[in-house]
């Protein structure tokens, strides 16, 4: 029975998403059934739209919670970071340290090295 | 069915331009405009959580886990959508979260259709349905629904998010969310506007079998049909 068939699209037609071929809109146009499911689809849809505007309180104290949750993932963030920066630092200072002790021992083995092995002459 | 909540008209109104720049200064790292966001858009997000959840206390764990993924993700947020809209994808990934958690747990899923026939209205409900009333037995009419069908139509006919990111936050396909979506407005239709003489819809009558032999059909699992 075509009113079957078009019982589960009638929805996508009132929501805009679907255009009917010309037999089923003709079928439309003469079935009060297929009419009234339509219109009753449209009004369902205008109404499920206007529930947009309408808003629940929440309990009090939600908003508080989130706030709290929100500044603790905030100051653990910080922390971190700060610790992240901490450590960037010291692993630069000891690779600095470390490329000075390199760098002075260097010179000190060549200067040795010089005087150990004088030029002949 | 009591609920401890009461439902006032519209949000706070804030222009665009108001959010987009808070939204620029959260995302340079400004606590206190991410705190603005929240203030300005909690009841809204308490809202979509409480109409998909259909439980204050879900829907408040919900609100709280939204805000905090907003705010590990907000170096994400593009902007190439609004900032609400952004928020009701994460809102409606965290409920369906909830959700799956909760019917792990509860396993009350299969309970949801059994206060339908209360909410049948009159015959003739064009008749004796004003505005309101109709809105409030669409809201009761909604909470009745099985989760999966209701985050389906209420992100999609009451929120207006497109197939495909109600799809990607909800895990399913995107022909699966068409198929919840005609099921829940076919069942929303009927319990609103039964036809005259139309015996009550077998899954009214039956939830517990016909809600799971819905539940394969609508996932195409013909194996386990």
């Amino acid at each position: 029975m075509r009113c079957d068939d078009l019982s589960g699209r009638l929805g996508d037609v009132a929501s805009g998403s679907l255009v009917l071929d010309d037999a089923d809109r003709l079928h439309v146009d003469q079935c009060l059934r297929c009419q009234a499911e339509l219109v009753q689809y449209r009004r369902l849809l205008r109404t499920l739209r206007a529930l947009r505007t309408e808003v629940f309180d929440p309990a009090p104290g939600v908003l508080a919670d989130v706030l709290a949750g929100i500044e603790e993932l905030g100051e653990r963030r910080a922390v971190r970071s700060l610790l992240s920066g901490r450590r960037a630092a010291y692993v630069g200072g000891i690779a600095a340290a470390a490329a000075t002790a390199a760098a002075g021992g260097a010179i000190v083995i060549a200067s040795r090295s010089r005087r150990r092995f004088p030029l002949a002459g | 069915m009591t609920r401890n909540l009461s439902a006032v008209q519209g949000s706070k109104t804030v222009m665009p331009d108001a959010m987009g720049e808070l939204v620029v200064a959260a995302k340079a790292g400004d606590r206190s405009a991410f705190d603005e966001l929240v203030r300005l858009t909690y009841a809204d997000t308490y809202t979509l959580a409480f109409r998909l959840t259909a439980d204050p206390e879900d829907a408040c764990d919900v609100v709280q886990e939204s805000y905090l993924r907003a705010y590990r993700g907000l170096k994400r947020f593009r902007g190439d959508a609004q900032f609400s809209t952004w928020l009701y994808r994460i809102t409606s990934n965290c409920a369906s979260t909830q959700l799956g958690r909760r019917a792990r747990h509860r396993h009350d899923e299969l309970d949801d259709d059994v206060a339908l026939d209360e909410l049948r209205p009159d015959a003739n409900p064009e008749a004796s349905l004003d505005s309101a009333v109709l809105r409030s037995s669409l809201q009761a009419a909604l909470l009745s629904l099985p989760p999966r069908l209701r985050a389906v139509v209420v992100l999609r006919d009451v929120y207006d998010l497109p197939h495909e990111s109600i799809a990607s936050e909800l895990g399913i396909s995107v022909s699966a969310a068409k198929v919840r979506l005609h099921r829940a407005r076919r069942r929303l239709r009927e319990q609103l506007y039964p036809m005259p003489g139309e015996p009550l819809p077998i899954h009214l009558s039956a939830p517990a079998v016909t809600g799971r032999f819905d539940d394969l059909v609508d996932e195409g699992d013909a194996r386990a049909v």
